[in-house]
């Protein structure tokens, strides 16, 4: 069982002061084995505390980001997955499945998380899965409205990943999962 | 023990005194008689009686004063035997020979004062010699009154410049030595004669026969008569502590003239801002502990003594150091919070005093006076826990103003923290305002300290707290919201260009929230409405006036950014003129100041993508921006970025959910000059580097192609993408082919996909059918 994080589009501290206190309270250091972050933190202190949580931290550069070293895509092998991560508004148009599933193509992988929208989704399509974690903050988004945090936590096990989304809704912390299993470890057709 | 004790004093100084009297009445007459054993007898044993237990130091003195004179006199007789032929070293030795030590050293110490007169010996040697035995008397009122009586006798005979003494082997520095060892010594002996004092006080406070009556009536004032009269600083402010720590705090309630009133008695030198401090602190301690007590506080009227007792001392002591004062007020202060929280007009009161008495100072720089008001301004904080509160309080602000630079910013951080810890919403202008000013130190240079050399790091954390104050400023009301924006532009503008990048965003983005919100209202553009009123209109309006500061200001890309999140606000609220405005500007941006390629595909990519939503443009102003967005896209530095920015512009041409939206020819132009480009990419790679590149910029396009297949371009038609398809096979089967795994892998996926796609069956599986991989 290995517990990956996705979380993004933090926007702190131009659109949102802090990450919510009841996110906070649950994410422990030490219980995660690999945080991949979609971008747009923006600034280092976010990047520390993300390192607090779990030194194995990936990410991809958001247009906001005030770091401009981190890479525009990045791929990493967890298990019997492989998984992409980009922020997402290179992928034009915007939340696009069919565009974001060409770059799942380009990338080859299993899973691709992106971010950019601040709207979680999840979704399966022949090619694999597309997830989008949300905004950590709820961050204002010229994309979607009424934005609430969130974030994803995905538990890998062998050929099995169960995504688990918590949102923020109303001051109370709500999850829902959903599961997806890979076939075999050859075709990525999920 | 004092009290029961003090007759049985008397009775053993009387005694003392006696037994002294006896045998320096029979060392005289040895001395008249030169005989010199019989006079070192009586002397020892005359000396016998200083080493009493029993009396205090105060009586001791007495004793020990007697004794001293006749040592005077014993003294002068030794000299004389020195002059008649005596050895003074067979004297010293013979000395040594007294029964207890204690006598024996005061022989000794007088014996060695006639040697180093005689300089037979090097001062330096005898004054080591007798410093050191003198440790042979640990108990600490014997063992001071030694000491003592060896500075006295040795006073005059320090190897000091100039002295006779000073010879090649005595100098200064043997004499400070001396004398400091003397003193590191006795201050021992001093420091457990005071535990000795103290434990005394602590016995009384055992009793349990004293209660509070007893302790008014008897206890205090005997104690205090003693600690007044004993007119020692160190011993009072010592007595002073041990009677605030030792007895109970209702006790301290109820007596609080009587140990007010003996402040003023006390010597002048006693550290007595500390002593008061620490009797607040207690008090405070105590009111804090329970709720129940704090009716007794009012009744003894404890705030207004205080206050006054801090009065008088600050008025006796006009050179009192600033940081005292203020450590004095910081007491007092932290003492009405815990006592009378709801008394803001104390608080209030407090902090007004302060304010009085540091005026005329001007900023103040002592780093110790700076500590302590942070500490005074951040108790009203922590106790409140809502900077608002602490802000009805008048003098708060004024307190500020003494602050310089670098501490007004500490001061601001705390205040910041303290708001984002509470999570505290400021909500109308007037506090926004009020708030900007107690923090002004971080929000502008100020004019007295020029460019304050602060570390880069430092900086940064410093404005992005300010940004995160930013997100806490709210008012549901539009009106409301749109007066602290008002506001704090305001503020914000006075930071120059180094702090605008940091605060321009986050009030842009509460703007935005605005603007949404009075969307969600459903206020329409009546054109015969309140021009007053807030509206999406005005704040674009405002909005654009910011963004134009940054752009001159070194952050040209934020500036780009911001405009196109306008400009797609706008477009939701129907304002075609506004988006349009905020487009051009941002393509102004892009043309004069975005010159890194780096930055400018992210640029392009954010204006495609922008645009490619934009769904208010009449006709002739969309094809004006697309046209632009394609050529710049066009004109990118390098191939690739080229090939992928343009081929990005077909989406602009295709917008989903509009049908009149829908330009299939459009797309292809722009699918097809995307291939020219990334044909002519391939030929300059074999040009330069003699191999053709990778395929991947086919692959993507082919991807494309297949994107607006399916969505029913009728111009994407199979034979277009067949024909794709062999140029790439044609390309990676070449001789000067490269390979390159992640484009195989890409392609891979691709076959895969198509293949996916014909087994769907339907309408999609017919679609797909007759291409062949």
């Amino acid at each position: 069982m290995v517990l990956v994080l996705a979380l993004g589009d933090m926007h702190i501290p131009h659109r949102a002061p802090d990450i919510p206190a009841k996110f906070k309270s649950m994410l422990v250091p030490g219980k995660i084995q690999h945080i991949i972050c979609t971008g747009n933190l923006c600034i280092k202190e976010v990047h520390d505390y993300l390192k607090t949580l779990c030194p194995d931290l990936h990410i991809t550069r958001g247009e906001y980001d005030e770091d401009s070293r981190y890479p525009e895509t990045k791929t990493l092998t967890i298990g019997q997955f492989k998984l992409g991560l980009c922020h997402g508004h290179q992928v034009i148009p915007w939340g696009d499945l069919d565009s974001l599933a060409m770059l799942q193509r380009q990338l080859d992988v299993d899973i691709l998380v992106t971010g950019h929208t601040h709207q979680f989704t999840a979704y399966k399509h022949e090619g694999g899965v597309v997830i989008n974690p949300g905004s950590a903050t709820g961050a204002y988004s010229s994309i979607t409205y009424d934005v609430n945090p969130s974030f994803v936590l995905m538990d890998i096990d062998a050929l099995r990943v169960v995504v688990y989304v918590y949102e923020l809704i109303d001051g109370e912390v709500k999850v829902d999962k959903i599961d997806f299993k890979k076939t075999s470890t050859s075709v990525p057709a999920l | 023990m004092m009290l029961d004790g003090t007759e049985d004093e008397e009775k053993f100084l009387a005694a003392g005194i006696a037994g002294l009297q006896q045998n320096s009445f029979y060392m005289h007459r040895a001395l008249d008689s030169n005989n010199l054993r019989d006079a070192l007898k009586y002397s020892a044993q005359m000396l016998s009686e200083l080493r009493t237990s029993k009396l205090s130091p105060h009586k001791y003195y007495e004793l020990y004063m007697r004794a001293f004179d006749q040592l005077r006199k014993l003294e002068m007789f030794f000299e004389e035997e020195t002059r008649r032929g005596c050895s003074i070293i067979d004297l010293y030795e013979l000395v040594q020979h007294a029964g207890n030590i204690l006598p024996r050293l005061y022989l000794l110490c007088t014996v060695g004062s006639v040697y180093i007169k005689s300089k037979e010996a090097p001062a330096k040697d005898v004054l080591k010699d007798l410093v050191e035995m003198c440790r042979g008397i640990q108990n600490p009122v014997r063992g001071l009154f030694l000491r003592s009586y060896l500075s006295q006798v040795s006073k005059d005979k320090l190897p000091d410049i100039g002295s006779e003494y000073e010879g090649d082997a005595d100098t200064v520095s043997d004499a400070v030595e001396f004398v400091l060892q003397n003193f590191t010594e006795m201050n021992k002996l001093w420091v457990r004669m005071q535990h000795q004092v103290g434990k005394n006080l602590h016995v009384l406070s055992q009793i349990e026969g004293v209660d509070l009556d007893m302790y008014k009536d008897v206890v205090l004032p005997r104690v205090l008569e003693q600690v007044v009269n004993c007119k020692d600083e160190l011993a009072q402010f010592y007595l002073m502590d041990c009677i605030i720590q030792v007895f109970p705090d209702e006790y301290h309630l109820q007596t609080l003239d009587v140990l007010l009133g003996a402040y003023p008695q006390l010597q002048p030198s006693v550290d007595i801002k500390t002593v008061l401090s620490q009797l607040m602190e207690r008090l405070s301690n105590y009111a804090a502990s329970s709720a129940e007590v704090l009716p007794e506080f009012l009744q003894v009227e404890a705030f207004s003594k205080l206050s006054n007792a801090i009065g008088k001392v600050i008025e006796a002591q006009p050179d009192m150091a600033t940081a005292g004062v203020v450590t004095l007020y910081s007491s007092l202060l932290t003492f009405t919070l815990h006592v009378h929280p709801d008394r803001l007009d104390y608080a209030d009161q407090v902090l007004g005093a302060c304010v009085k008495n540091l005026s005329g100072k001007g900023k103040i720089e002592d780093k110790k006076a700076t500590k302590q008001i942070v500490a005074l301004l951040s108790a009203p904080l922590e106790k409140y826990n809502d900077i608002m509160t602490a802000l009805k309080l008048s003098n708060y602000p004024r307190v500020m103003e003494f602050l310089d630079i670098p501490t007004n910013k500490v001061m601001a951080t705390v205040i910041i923290q303290s708001i984002m810890k509470n999570a505290t919403r400021i909500s109308t202008s007037d506090k926004v305002e009020a708030l900007f000013e107690l923090i002004k130190g971080l929000i502008k240079d100020s004019d007295a300290t020029p460019n304050d050399e602060l570390d880069e790091d430092d900086f940064k954390e410093e404005q992005n707290s300010v940004a995160r104050l930013i997100q806490m400023l709210y008012n549901e009301d539009p009106e409301e919201m749109f007066k602290i924006i008002e506001t704090v532009r305001k503020h914000i503008l006075t930071g120059g260009p180094k702090r605008l990048p940091f605060t321009v965003p986050p009030l842009m983005f509460s703007s935005l929230k605005l603007v949404r919100q009075l969307q969600g209202q459903g206020q329409e553009e009546n054109p015969f409405g309140d021009d007053s009123a807030t509206s999406p209109k005005k704040i674009f309006q405002l909005l654009n006036q910011t963004i134009e500061t940054l752009s001159g200001v070194l952050a040209p890309e934020l500036a780009l950014q911001l405009c196109l999140q306008c400009a797609e606000a706008a477009n939701d609220c129907e304002l075609e003129p506004v988006a349009y405005e905020f487009f051009t500007q941002a393509y102004i941006l892009y043309e004069e100041e975005i010159s890194d390629s780096r930055a400018q595909v992210t640029a392009i990519h954010l204006i495609i993508g922008t645009l490619q939503r934009m769904h208010v443009f009449g006709v002739e102003n969309r094809d004006t921006l697309t046209h632009k967005a394609t050529g710049y896209s066009a004109k990118l530095l390098k191939k690739p970025d080229q090939c992928r920015a343009v081929y990005a512009c077909s989406h602009l041409f295709w917008v989903d959910d509009h049908d009149n939206m829908k330009d299939g020819e459009r797309v292809l132009l722009c699918l097809k000059r995307a291939l020219r480009i990334a044909n002519a990419a391939q030929q300059m790679a074999n040009a330069a580097r003699g191999n053709t590149g990778s395929v991947m910029l086919f692959i993507e396009i082919l991807n494309k192609y297949l994107y607006f297949f399916e969505k029913g371009n009728p111009q994407v038609t199979v034979a277009a993408i067949q024909g794709l398809i062999e140029l790439i096979m044609n390309e990676m089967q070449s001789d000067t082919a490269t390979s390159d795994p992640s484009a195989d892998a890409f392609l891979a996926t691709t076959m895969r996909y198509i293949q996916f796609q014909k087994q769907k069956g339907g309408t999609v599986g017919e679609k797909y059918e007759p291409i062949k991989v």
